[in-house]
């Protein structure tokens, strides 16, 4: 098990490496460079013309943008190793003291959107499986196929439109930290979750439908019914635990759909969150930024990966590791 | 009077293609103590009728239209299929072994809760009483070095072993009836038979009966006291076991026994003749005779009149046929 956890960890360092690398490489390939952007900031007056090539040639130098990509590679992941995120262009701040302020308002709305949609999902997908073939499981299994492949920031903006432009019950955008007014910020984060979390229930129900349906099919559970088993009981234990082994695999996913959906809502809702960062970054040319922030992201995705795989051996007696 | 009387017992299925009556009047009955053969081939009825009265049978697309089934005097088919009554009854006083020991064991429960839950639901037995009883359970049929193993998983255990432990499982509550759905179809042919030989050791210990549903007629010859033949939906022939097997009176059971070998039969001296065609498709059948077609037997009032009703032929043995081939 330890050397089955190392051996993961291993692989999963190697495959972030992988994923800095081809971030590396393609905010490179955008049109355009940063130190255009910077020298605006700098001279304060928002113009880029204000350089001549000179001065342009001589801060890519000064930035050690002039050398060869894997040379600069090897500068940052070298710095990375030593816990120093770099600095960010664009706001002249340690780029480790951006992501401090902003990565706990996204892994707050995050684990409301993951909890909603997960066990809103779960609760959604055990119903329907349970009552299947009626009218209510009918409407909901059709709403989760709409729900799945609705994009997130569209349903964001139609939400904003009813709910806080039509009927004015929630603010239209904006953010409030919940450890500072707690009911205030709630009323703010309800449309960015409900937003991202209805792919996640929708996602989640049909899975947890379908896997409900096909393990009430078993012969075990036939067995659990032979027994006398109440239904509450053969549901509880019998098919629940079994139905889940891939429902917890999909948690993975659902994490990362989550944070990617966190990039579009958090610029829909104006949520200063990792995810705006990450867009501003990309806007600003903020090389810089947008590899910290992408490494952060595939370090999460990766490990909740690691997680989940583990969580399934607790499910499954039958997986060993090895 | 019959521990368990099943009489006229109709469960249809509503399939796209038609009506499938599954079990067409079935009706057989068990005595205290007493071994139950109930033989078909794959299709004919055997295990609808036996669902059928533990009432499990899936609705929709199943449903037990008629009959009754009569045990400590009730009929069960008054009952709710999932009601309280049912479910006391179930898993307690009647209960089965199914056919795929590989798959009728929940894989992610110990065999320990498998065992136990029963015995907390029935017999209001509390988790340490359980799981001794377990164990004593675990021993009565054979599994090794039972204290350790009541806490593995179904996948630790071989194909035998785990329908040893189903074995355990329906015997737990001191059944009065033990359904045996073609139990040992899924074990090589030497589990198979030690465990026939453990299921009748220990139901004669326990003076519990066992109904043993096969096709496999060297199974029911060597067990079973009566024998009930099924096709098509409907029992043709029922008798004593040595009645059956010495004096066959329906064409299809004679049909079938002229196809099988026999142990200590000499080689070469008598040849095995196989029913000719196919078993009827169920959807939507005639009224008369469904075995009309491969019947070698056929006199002119098979074609006209509907499928008989089951007939005394002798001292309790009974056929559903219009012809008498005790001649032959």
């Amino acid at each position: 098990m330890t050397a089955y956890i190392i051996r993961r960890i291993i692989i999963g360092m190697f495959i972030l490496i992988l994923v800095t690398m081809l971030v590396f490489l393609l905010v490179r390939l955008l049109p355009g460079d940063p130190v255009m952007r910077y020298m605006a900031n700098f001279t304060g007056t928002g113009q880029q013309n204000v350089m001549t090539p000179e001065q342009h040639d001589a801060m890519l130098i000064k930035l050690g943008l002039d050398r060869p990509i894997p040379v600069q590679y090897w500068d940052w992941i070298s710095k990375i190793f030593r816990g120093d995120l770099g600095e960010s262009l664009g706001v002249q701040q340690p780029i480790s003291k951006l992501i401090a302020d902003v990565l706990p308002r996204t892994a707050y709305i995050g684990f409301w959107m993951f909890v909603v949609g997960t066990f809103g999902g779960l609760l959604v997908g055990i119903y329907c499986a349970l009552r299947r073939g009626t009218w209510l499981d009918n409407t909901l299994t059709t709403i989760a196929n709409i729900g799945m492949t609705v994009p997130v920031f569209w349903l964001g903006i139609l939400l904003i439109y009813f709910f806080s432009f039509k009927l004015g019950w929630f603010p239209m955008y904006g953010w409030v930290n919940p450890w500072d007014d707690f009911w205030r910020s709630c009323s703010y984060i309800v449309l960015p979750v409900a937003s991202v979390a209805l792919g996640g229930i929708a996602g989640m129900a049909r899975l947890t439908r379908s896997c409900m349906l096909e393990v009430m099919r078993t012969d075990y559970v036939r067995t659990a019914w032979a027994k006398g088993l109440r239904e509450r009981v053969i549901v509880v234990r019998h098919q629940l635990k079994n139905a889940m082994i891939p429902v917890v695999t999909s948690l993975g996913g659902t994490l990362a759909m989550i944070l990617g959906g966190s990039v579009f809502i958090e610029t829909v809702f104006s949520i200063p969150g990792m995810g705006r960062l990450m867009t501003t970054a990309i806007f600003d040319y903020d090389y810089q930024v947008v590899q910290a922030s992408a490494l952060i992201f595939g370090g999460i995705v990766i490990f909740s990966n690691l997680a989940v795989d583990i969580a399934w051996g607790w499910l499954d007696p039958r997986i060993r590791y090895g | 009077m019959a521990l368990l009387d099943v009489q006229e017992l109709q469960t249809y299925f509503h399939t796209e293609y038609g009506l499938v009556k599954a079990a067409d009047k079935v009706t057989f009955h068990v005595n205290e103590g007493e071994i139950i053969g109930l033989v078909g081939e794959s299709g004919c009825g055997k295990s609808v009728s036996i669902l059928s009265v533990m009432r499990l049978i899936p609705s929709p697309p199943g449903e037990t239209v008629g009959g009754k089934v009569i045990f400590e005097g009730k009929d069960l088919l008054k009952y709710q299929p999932n009601g309280r009554e049912m479910r006391a009854i179930r898993g307690s006083k009647l209960t089965m072994i199914f056919q795929e020991p590989m798959t009728s064991l929940n894989p992610v429960l110990t065999v320990s809760r498998q065992l136990t839950e029963t015995l907390e639901l029935h017999l209001d037995m509390d988790k340490r009483a359980a799981r001794e009883r377990a164990i004593e359970l675990l021993r009565m049929v054979g599994v090794p070095d039972a204290p350790r193993r009541i806490d593995d998983y179904p996948h630790q255990f071989s194909g035998g072993m785990r329908q040893r432990v189903m074995i355990a499982m329906a015997l737990s509550c001191n059944p009065a009836v033990i359904f045996a759905d073609e139990p040992t179809t899924a074990v090589d042919v030497t589990t198979q038979a030690q465990l026939l030989e453990l299921m009748k050791d220990l139901v004669t210990r326990l003076n519990t009966s066992l109904v043993i549903v096969t096709h496999n007629l060297g199974v029911v010859a060597r067990y079973a006291e009566r024998i009930y033949v099924m096709y098509a939906g409907r029992i043709i022939e029922s008798g004593r076991s040595e009645d059956i097997f010495g004096h066959p009176r329906h064409p299809y059971t004679v049909g079938l026994l002229n196809s099988v070998p026999r142990l200590g039969e000499r080689h070469g001296t008598r040849k095995l003749i196989p029913i000719y065609g196919l078993p009827p498709n169920l959807i939507n059948m005639p009224q008369t005779c469904a075995f009309l077609p491969r019947c070698t037997e056929k006199i002119g009032k098979c074609e006209k009149e509907p499928w008989p009703e089951l007939r005394a032929v002798g001292d309790d043995h009974y056929i559903s046929c219009y012809v008498d081939i005790k001649g032959k």
